[in-house]
């Protein structure tokens, strides 16, 4: 008989983690998941509701890839682990027995004991079911007058989005000075409060929910501001303050936690032939200015890939490369390769630039003495991700990025460049005289 | 006041509309003995039974729509070359196609309104139903917001997710597509409507074909401005949907019409063989050959541009240089269609369906077109015991006709805007083939950076999964991808980028992703 290997959780992490299992062995794979039958993408949620996409469109395989790859899925909510008899048990107090059980169970949004946060029309912006539930309560701005979202992240501006579609008005809380301004610099983190607010949302910065109000049969009428106990009439209130890892039913068992499940770097938990990855793991000894938890997309794919080496008897250690990031502002896309914080650290600065008229900038963070690149953050312009792998793994100048600024460019066929103009600029500001380099295939292709 | 602005333009345009579909139910007809005799000598008809008939019962009679007409002319061919079969009258059957002579005939019977005020007429269809949809689209420079992808409600609306308005539209498409190959002549007085255009480009009445030329190019350069709008800050789709119109105006409508006038055959320069499907016809290579120098231009133009140029070019650009900025029915594809690019269909039962239909319908063009030119060289009319007449009266009809155009087109709001380039053209096969295996364009994936959200296999109009790719962080060389660049356009983290580059490293199957340190080889290396 094949090793059982057992997965809980049908998100990115769970099922690269089974593909990859896939690939290289011949187990037996189980996928079980509560929230639904197949695999979809989590970050397309918002095109569901926006009516760019159908539900089935964030589906990335089809049904018959399942049977194909002998993949078996399980659709139910597992309420316990009896890590002693090696099974699992389902909310119908079903049981399955597993060889190796893989637990990839994802987040769950934060609620931070808010007055009224259970009441009818207060959601989060996870799982599927919460967009089901946007969908019931702010179908349309008949049904819905007002929403005020809680909490200026990636999720609570999607959302903002997402709502602004259907025309229904929108107050966005937003706890810091300045949007998402824990991460992005100034000068960033400022074009996005003008696209916000350009986009007709009520952006409040500063701002801190104090509780939520509701009328006599429960449903959500208003909520109120912590600083100037204004109350702000609504019909949908959404808390986007964070996520955090969906690990209730894990705390029962032996399996050690903190905020998400422990596990060293071969992504082990404290019970044997247990392992944990994507957002619900939490990493021991993290490297390379990694944190603990990293509840994104790309975090949990690498896991599933790293993981299935070690599950397919190839032990490897989850080793991530150097830090990237993509998300979009209402128009605005935005990139990030290597580290770029919202203050240079002591030895670093950063250089800046940003269109005189459109929303875009790009900023390099380097080392102030060395000149080492460190990180880029772009807004409105697309860059290579395997030209920044290059240059980090190589540990390249900020002249020679400059310099090499074509090749970096990813922008379809025919947009305004501006390198000449960025490069323009740094010399102006550091009296230097780098020449702008024509775009070389040789170099984009040439391996690292 | 923008909304009303925009109901304005709405309402025009389905006054417009409603008027160009009730003409061909209206109008009187009378045929004059001159204007039959015309016709008799110049299609040179000798059928004593269909002329005494027609002088009894149709000459200097009323007739108060052309379909009435239409079908007594049909009616009255048909029973006079029954009779002639039957006696064994060869010489008196009339050969020319009975819908094509009553077209010609009713054609020239147009006495009322409709027939006489032709300018009127066409402000009434033509000009309120362009300015309506002008007002319809430009104030979306406005009601769309600032530059960028704009897909909100796709999904929900009946027009775009096959709901009445699109299988209202694909009624329509369908009802048009058949009328216009099958019965010209109910549509005679459509065709009043541009006759002075004609007249100015080619000195010609308008036949259905120019007016569908005309048709054709109008809504394309309405859809552009649609186009212009939509993707203001994406200067690839500017230019290339600035292409296609160019191509469509000039190589397609005007300069086959000037020809025309100037006693040359009509000729589009831009539609290469095998699309261009009856190049190679007989009487297309006489026609060539007798027009002299011109004529052998044409001859060497139209091969070259199959073996030499169409070959280099999509070396060096991909399919995309003929398919996304050159091609008409690309072109139709990418303005008229561009609502409707989320419908194609993305499963691997029709990826399969596809490869199979697209390359047989090459496989059969080039049959026939070696039967044919066999059959020309040998001078014979039959190859196999097959009459080379047969095989391209089935492919005129299966391809040419039902194909391209009834279900190429009409399948719009069904299936998408690609149906054809994607399962019916032979040339898009062919282009396909060279794109596959010997190009320098394919499409980027940007390293790690794919989030699996789905936009570019939604936005892609000929079905591909290019999600599939770009999550393993694959590159994409299909032979089906026409380049338009709408996947690259909607995705959302920047990830896809249409490039020719060279061609070492286009195709790059990947074990694990950009971003992540897995030292593979050593797992190799032990095995
Ligand atoms: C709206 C939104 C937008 C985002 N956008 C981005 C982005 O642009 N870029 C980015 O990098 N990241 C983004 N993220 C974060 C990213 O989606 C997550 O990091 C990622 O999906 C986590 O994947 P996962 O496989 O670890 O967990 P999940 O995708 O959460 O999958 C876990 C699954 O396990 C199921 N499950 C949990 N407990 C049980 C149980 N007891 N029994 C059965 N099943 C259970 C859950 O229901 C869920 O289906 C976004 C997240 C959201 C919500
Ligand atoms: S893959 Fe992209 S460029 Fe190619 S046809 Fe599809 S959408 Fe257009
Ligand atoms: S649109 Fe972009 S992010 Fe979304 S699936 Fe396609 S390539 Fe990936």
């Amino acid at each position: 008989m094949e090793e059982h290997i057992i997965i809980i959780g049908n998100g990115i992490s769970g099922i690269t983690c089974a593909r990859h299992i896939r690939k290289n062995s011949n187990k037996r794979i189980t996928v079980i998941s509560g929230e639904s039958p197949y695999f979809f993408s989590r970050t397309a949620l918002m095109y569901v509701y926006m009516g760019h996409l159908k539900f089935e469109h964030t589906q990335p395989y089809e049904k018959w890839f399942w049977k194909k790859n002998k993949i078996e899925l399980i659709h139910k909510y597992v309420t316990d682990i009896n890590t002693n008899d090696n099974e699992l048990i389902f909310e119908d107090k079903s049981t399955i027995r597993y060889d190796k059980l893989i637990i990839a169970t994802g987040s769950k949004p934060n609620k931070f004991n808010w007055p009224g946060q259970n009441a009818k029309g207060v959601t989060g912006m996870y799982h599927k079911q919460d967009l089901d539930y946007i969908e019931k309560y702010a179908a349309n701005s008949a049904d819905c007058k007002r929403a005020v979202i809680v909490g200026g992240g990636l999720i609570g501006i999607e959302l903002a989005e997402m709502l602004h579609s259907r025309n229904i008005p929108v107050t966005f809380l937003v706890r810091e000075p300045s949007f998402w301004s824990n991460v992005l610099p100034k000068e960033e983190s400022e074009m996005i409060n003008r696209e916000i607010r350009e986009h007709h949302i009520d952006l409040r910065l500063n701002t801190n929910l104090k509780q939520i109000n509701t009328d006599t049969s429960g449903k959500t009428n208003s909520i109120t501001i912590a600083e100037t106990s204004e109350q702000i009439v609504c019909n949908l209130v959404g808390l986007t303050t964070g996520v955090s890892p969906n690990i209730n039913f894990i705390k029962n068992t032996n399996i050690s936690t903190n905020k998400g499940i422990l596990v060293n770097s071969f992504l082990e938990t404290s019970v044997e032939n247990i392992y944990a990855i994507g957002d619900c793991a939490e990493l021991q000894n993290p490297t390379n200015n990694r944190k603990a938890i990293e509840a994104v997309w790309y975090t949990g794919r690498m896991m599933g890939e790293t993981l299935a080496q070690t599950i397919c008897g190839n032990k490897t250690a989850y080793k991530p490369g150097h830090w990237f990031n993509s998300a979009k502002f209402f128009n605005i896309e935005y990139q990030t390769y290597g580290w770029v914080s919202n203050q240079p650290k002591t030895h670093e600065t950063h250089f800046y630039w940003e269109h005189e008229t459109e929303k875009k900038c790009i900023r390099i963070n380097y080392n102030k003495t060395t000149q080492e690149f460190i990180g880029i953050n772009t807004l409105g312009i697309r860059m290579r991700h395997s030209f920044f792998e290059k240059i980090l793994n190589e540990k390249k100048s900020v002249q020679y990025v400059l310099a090499h600024l074509a090749d970096a460019n990813f922008d379809p066929e025919f947009y305004t460049l501006y390198e000449k103009e960025i490069v323009a600029k740094f010399n102006k500001e550091n009296s230097c005289t780098i020449q702008l380099k024509k775009k070389s295939w040789k170099r984009i292709f040439s391996k690292a | 006041m923008i909304k009303t602005i925009q109901n304005t333009g709405l309402v025009l345009l389905l006054i417009g509309f409603g008027i160009f579909i009730s003409l061909p139910f209206l109008g009187s007809f009378k045929i004059t003995p001159e204007v039959f005799e015309e016709l008799i000598s110049a299609n040179n008809i000798k059928s004593e039974l269909f002329i005494s008939k027609v002088k009894t019962t149709i000459l200097n009679n009323e007739f108060s729509s052309a379909y009435s007409l239409s079908s007594e002319i049909t009616t009255a061919i048909e029973n006079a070359n029954a009779q002639h079969l039957k006696n064994k009258e060869f010489k008196q059957k009339i050969w020319t196609n009975p819908e094509s002579l009553s077209f010609s005939i009713i054609k020239k019977s147009g006495n009322g309104f409709i027939a006489t005020n032709n300018t009127l007429l066409w402000w009434l269809t033509f000009g309120l139903a362009i300015i309506g949809a002008l007002l319809y689209n430009i104030p979306k420079v406005i009601t769309l917001g600032a530059k960028g992808i704009k897909n909100n409600g796709i999904f929900s609306h009946p027009s775009t997710n096959r709901g009445w308005i699109g299988w209202m539209v694909f009624i329509f498409l369908i009802v048009f597509y058949i009328v216009l190959y099958f019965k010209p002549a109910y549509i005679v007085n459509w065709t009043y409507l541009v006759d002075t255009t004609s007249k100015a480009l080619s000195g010609n009445d308008a036949s259905q074909w120019f007016l569908y030329g005309y048709l054709y190019t109008v809504v394309m350069f309405v859809m552009a401005v649609r186009m212009y709008i939509k993707y203001r800050h994406n200067n690839y789709q500017i230019l290339r949907t600035t292409s296609v119109l160019f191509f469509q105006l000039v190589f397609a409508f005007l300069i086959p019409e000037i020809m025309v006038r100037f006693q040359l055959p009509w000729y589009d320069f831009k539609n290469a063989f095998p699309l261009d499907y009856d190049f190679f016809f007989s009487w297309n290579l006489k026609q060539l050959i007798n027009t002299g120098t011109f004529g052998l231009f044409i001859l060497v133009w139209g091969i070259a541009l199959t073996i030499i140029i169409v070959p280099i070019l999509t070396y060096f650009f991909g399919k995309r240089w003929y398919c996304s900025w050159v091609c008409g029915c690309g072109g139709l594809a990418e303005t008229l269609g561009d609502p409707y690019r989320q419908l194609s269909n993305k499963s691997l039962k029709a990826w399969q369906l596809e490869r199979w239909v697209v390359h047989s319908v090459l496989v059969f063009a080039l049959l026939m077109t070696a039967i044919t030119l066999y059959a020309f060289f040998a001078e014979t009319k039959e190859v196999l015991f097959i009459k080379t007449q047969n095989i391209q009266d089935v492919y005129g009809f299966l391809i040419g006709s039902i194909f391209a155009g009834v279900i190429g087109t009409g399948f719009y709001p069904i299936f998408g805007n690609r149906v054809w380039c994607r399962f019916g053209c032979p040339l898009a096969a062919y282009l396909g083939i060279i794109q596959r295996f010997k190009s320098r364009f394919r499409i980027t994936t940007n390293g790690g950076q794919c989030i699996s959200c789905g936009n570019c296999s939604t936005y892609c109009e000929q079905g591909i999964d290019v999600r599939a790719y770009a999550q393993k962080g694959e590159n994409i060389v299909r032979a089906s991808c026409v380049g338009c660049g709408v996947c690259a356009a909607v995705c959302p983290r920047g990830v896809l980028k249409l490039e020719n580059g060279p061609e070492s490293g286009r195709i790059n199957p990947t074990e694990v992703l950009l971003g992540n340190d897995i030292d593979l080889m050593n797992y190799v290396n032990k095995k």
